[in-house]
């Protein structure tokens, strides 16, 4: 019953059959038995969470609940919990602890949710596979000799081991789509500036985006629901009218209920490069869209080759700067002998930064340089548009896009670490929607020869979740991949 | 070989807004260190900036009284440095697109008027402090001014002396006080200059190459600071040498200059837009809206007292310098106060008892209405100026309004003809001596009977009639 998506959980919460505190009790001895192999988690907190469970059954016995009331959830250390450590799985927070909640932690906490302890990542948001964590790599739970995918793997692989319901992650260039198709669950990336980034630990912040985790589409949409809203104290939140994402999910509509969904197949999504069996399961995704009712529409998306390479100029770019911060000044890592305040910034950041985070800074240094801007952070911008440009004509012909989420399955721990092209390609068909801004979800549709879950993306245009939902919720009552789950005894053998 | 200095000005004016630019902590000057930084000044982790509104709305105040350009959309931007009292590792400013651009100042100097063309003028926020005091050998940081609106005022390099460059300073400083944008407290740093130097022989049109000093907080350093830099670059020119574009500091107690950085070690500010802050649009009802909110300026004003009250240039500057001033002028007039009169009242006894009790005009304790009230007591002949001057003595004092205390004291001019004759007999009569020398062609003997009638009436005898009447009586 622990293991049951959040859908189910909260009706036997509504009928009394679990409390709170139970499930809690349950998720936590579960983390505890098989985490130690996983290492999704760098914190966790039985006593307070069992407070917040028990608060949650007062509530429901007050009447006072919601759907997600008593629900245990785990944040990506990312995001600032007050009172928890929020290391961003870096040795420069290592020790500290954040003295205030992001605008999501809160509105989950709102809505009723049990936080059982903040997840592994990497360091920073930066890297496809978690293992740039300085609390150690997060292991895939399909296989633990492969990657969970990253940033997000911690939750990623939390929620795949089925540890808890739902997860938050954060997503700059896929990091909740990309571990979320590695990992075999569902991920969503909202419209940016649906979720608002007060207290995410900035990596780049015009590509940042909060967003869930969870079993399916049906409990993304519970939980988006409850995370998006207008914040004033982040300028780039969006002031709209309160959304039920999950709205449409419940209409009837027969045998045919994708009928009159044009899905736009973009001809650069399935060219060289994707693995054959990632191809396969796609193809037979689409199939099944066919089947519901949906008609598929080719279509092209120009200039989309180049959003890796923006990418990797604008999110530096972006990062050198927002993590200038990290200067042992006035909190996190200081080095512990130094000579000036030059030797002190040196220290700190040479011993605080672990070498990707470093390599960014240095890259988004680079192209920001006098002399370079124009280049590249100008060029890359410019571009930026251009591409954004591009899914607006594919719009026009189709409702939703398809395609991989990622070019091949998970692959093994140490593969790509010393490669970082070969890394961040793993980013190809996601960092477009961080360029752009608009929503995309990731979710299962298969797995691969060796036994590793494949990921579908579907991605729309600005503010289009509720359909994206919709339509990955009907494509999940018409097949079984996002209920399969890895086996808990390969977990505990491989100890 | 003659030279000729050219100055530019880059000034700071703290924006006179409550909280902070991108936070809600007080700007308040003088609390306990680190009292008011909230996490958005800290830097901590996550923490977002939320643009105050009201510093936007006082930048276009700016731009409106200096005729310059609202940008309809400016652009934040990061500006890049690792320094301790700059928490985020880098100042929120603005660098391609200002909110104001263009814009100019007439200036009054000796030589005439001069218009003194702005580049532009920008939003940024303020840096927090280094403390090196009573820490044993460590330094303190203290961030409770980081993230205090700036105003960063840009001139065109159109001064060519210091004595311009003061007077441009001055100019900008009473204007900024004038539209209520800034305290334009300069020991407080609410008014800080950068003045960029260079020199060019006489007739050249190219520009010599800049030094500029950072941060000057007085007038004074500003007009040193110049003078002693133009000197430096003329002589290290006319000894073969040649200046170096570097930033240079101003030592007070030395009356120098010194280099702190040269061009080489130039940091590379790698400004980029601001991602946390979409750009800033401003329409057009707002700047109307702010534009029908604007006071008269100094330098309509100015014009006005000239063409309607018929003052003289002098008079129409010195009363245009401060709205308080200017407010007190103006309610003098309006309590029926003669203008001439009323402007040398405020320029005279009002202004030195002002610098006195070294207060600020509008916590006189005398408004410009009571002073109007007096000046009207001149005009009709009840006191003299003379008198006046005790009255208003009295008034300063916080003895009453200017009638009452005439009343009191008994300073009521003595105008009876026949009263006043009857002295002039008496001090005639008791000073035979005076009188003698008088007839005899001394001239200033009639001045002497004229004071010793007036001493006799304490004052209040009319000086006119006394002088009419004396003359009659020694002409007999």
């Amino acid at each position: 019953m622990i293991t049951a998506p959040i859908a189910e959980l909260a009706r036997a919460l509504a009928s009394k059959e679990l409390s709170s505190v139970d499930l809690t009790a349950a998720v936590l001895d579960r983390i505890e038995a098989l985490n130690p192999r996983l290492n999704a988690f760098i914190a966790r907190d039985r006593k307070r969470a069992l407070v917040q469970a028990q608060a949650a059954d007062a509530r429901r016995a007050a009447g006072d609940a919601t759907a997600l009331t008593g629900i245990p959830v785990a944040h990506k250390d990312v995001l600032m919990t007050a009172g928890w450590k929020t290391t961003c799985g870096s040795r420069m927070l290592e020790n500290f602890v954040a003295p205030y909640s992001a605008f999501v932690v809160e509105k989950l906490a709102d809505a009723g949710m049990v936080l059982v302890g903040k997840t592994n990542m990497d360091e920073f948001a930066m890297g496809s596979s978690s293992e740039t964590s300085y609390f150690g790599p997060v292991r895939n739970p399909w296989n633990v000799e492969y990657v969970p995918g990253g940033s997000s793997g911690g939750s990623a692989a939390a929620v795949a081991a089925r540890l808890v319901p739902a997860a938050t992650g954060t997503d700059t260039g896929g990091s909740i789509r990309q571990p979320a198709a590695l990992s075999g669950v569902c991920g969503l990336k909202p419209t940016y500036g649906v979720c608002s980034r007060y207290g995410l630990i900035a990596f780049a912040s015009s590509l940042d985006t909060p967003g869930p985790f969870a079993q399916t589409a049906e409990d993304c949409a519970l939980l988006l629901s409850a995370m998006a809203g207008h914040d004033a104290r982040d300028s780039t939140s969006l002031d709209r009218p309160r959304e039920d994402y999950a709205r449409l999910l419940s209409a009837s509509r027969g045998a045919k209920p994708l009928a009159g969904l044009r899905i736009g197949m973009p001809k650069e999504y399935f060219g060289a490069g994707i693995d054959a069996d990632v191809g396969a399961a796609v193809e037979a995704a689409i199939a099944e869209f066919r089947r519901l009712g949906a008609s598929t529409v080719d279509v092209s998306l120009p200039n989309i080759d180049l959003a890796v390479p923006v990418y990797y100029v604008i999110a530096p770019a972006e990062a050198s700067s927002n993590l200038a911060r990290f200067d042992g000044v006035r909190y996190g890592h200081r080095a512990a002998k130094y000579d000036d305040l030059a030797d002190m910034y040196k220290k700190t950041r040479a011993e605080g930064f672990g070498a990707e985070v470093k390599r960014r800074i240095l890259v988004g240094t680079y192209v920001l340089s006098h002399g370079y801007y124009d280049a590249y952070y100008l060029k890359a911008q410019q571009v930026r548009r251009l591409i954004a440009d591009g899914f607006q004509r594919a719009y026009r012909d189709c409702d939703l896009l398809v395609g991989p989420t990622a070019p091949t399955a998970a692959f093994k721990l140490g593969e790509k670490s010393d490669d970082p092209v070969q890394m961040y390609l793993n980013d190809i068909f996601t960092v477009a929607g961080n360029l752009t801004g608009s929503p995309a979800i990731s979710i299962p549709c298969g797995f691969d020869r060796n036994g590793l879950p494949i990921g579908l993306q579907l991605q729309g245009n600005y503010f289009s979740e509720s359909l994206i939902l919709d339509v990955a919720h009907r494509f999940q009552q018409a097949t079984d991949w996002h209920r399969r789950e890895p086996a808990d005894i390969a977990l505990e053998t491989a100890r | 070989m003659n030279w000729e200095v050219v100055i530019g000005l880059e000034t700071h004016a703290q924006l006179s807004t409550r909280s902070k630019i991108f936070s809600g902590a007080a700007t308040a000057f003088g609390a306990a260190p680190n009292s008011q930084a909230s996490a958005v000044d800290i830097a901590l982790p996550g923490v977002l900036p939320v643009l105050n509104m009201g510093a936007v709305e006082r930048a276009i105040r700016f731009g409106l009284a200096i005729g310059a350009t609202i940008n309809r959309r400016s652009v934040f931007a990061r500006k890049n440095y690792f320094y301790p009292d700059l928490p985020k590792g880098y100042q929120i400013s603005q660098y391609e697109i200002p909110v104001v651009q263009g814009g100019s100042i007439r200036i009054m100097t000796k030589a005439g008027e001069k218009a003194v063309r702005l580049t532009r003028a920008h939003l940024e926020e303020d840096a927090g402090k280094s403390l090196h005091e009573d820490l044993h050998g460590m330094t303190g940081i203290d961030l409770n001014r980081a993230g205090t609106p700036l105003l960063e005022i840009v001139s065109e390099p159109d001064m060519r002396s210091a004595e311009e460059a003061v007077v441009y300073a001055k100019t900008l400083h009473a204007l900024v006080r004038w539209i209520g944008i800034c305290d334009g407290n300069m020991q407080e740093g609410s008014f800080r200059c950068d003045a960029n130097v260079s020199v060019r022989r006489s007739g050249e049109s190219a520009l010599g190459t800049r030094c500029e000093i950072k941060n000057l907080n007085s007038f004074r350093f500003l007009q040193h600071a110049i003078e002693f830099e133009t000197r430096r670059q003329i002589e290290l020119i006319e000894d073969g040498g040649t200046v170096e574009q570097e930033t240079r500091l101003y030592d007070p107690d030395r009356n120098e200059t010194r280099s702190m950085r040269t061009k080489e070690d130039a940091q590379d500010y790698r400004y980029f837009p601001d991602p946390d802050l979409p750009p800033l649009v401003i329409d057009e009802a707002w700047i109307e809206r702010i534009r029908s909110g604007m006071p008269e300026l100094p330098e309509a004003k100015r014009q006005r007292y000239m063409s309607v009250y018929k003052l003289p240039p002098s008079d129409a500057t010195a009363l245009t310098a401060t709205s308080a001033v200017s407010d007190c002028f103006e309610e003098a007039v309006r309590a029926g106060a003669e203008p001439k009169l009323a402007a040398n009242w405020v320029l005279g006894e009002f202004t030195a008892a002002i610098n006195k009790a070294d207060i600020e005009p509008e916590d006189a304790p005398v408004s410009g209405r009571k002073l109007g009230a007096l000046l009207q007591r001149i005009e009709d002949g009840t006191i003299s100026g003379k008198i006046a001057k005790e009255v208003f003595d009295a008034m300063w004092a916080g003895e009453g309004d200017a009638d009452a205390i005439i009343e009191k004291r008994g300073l009521k001019q003595i105008s009876d003809s026949g009263a006043i004759e009857k002295i002039v007999d008496d001090v005639i009569a008791a000073n035979a001596a005076t009188v003698a020398e008088y007839r005899a062609g001394k001239e200033k003997a009639f001045n002497a009977l004229v004071g010793k009638v007036m001493a006799a009436t304490k004052g209040k005898a009319n000086p006119a009639q006394v002088n009419a009447i004396l003359k009659g009586k020694l002409g007999e």
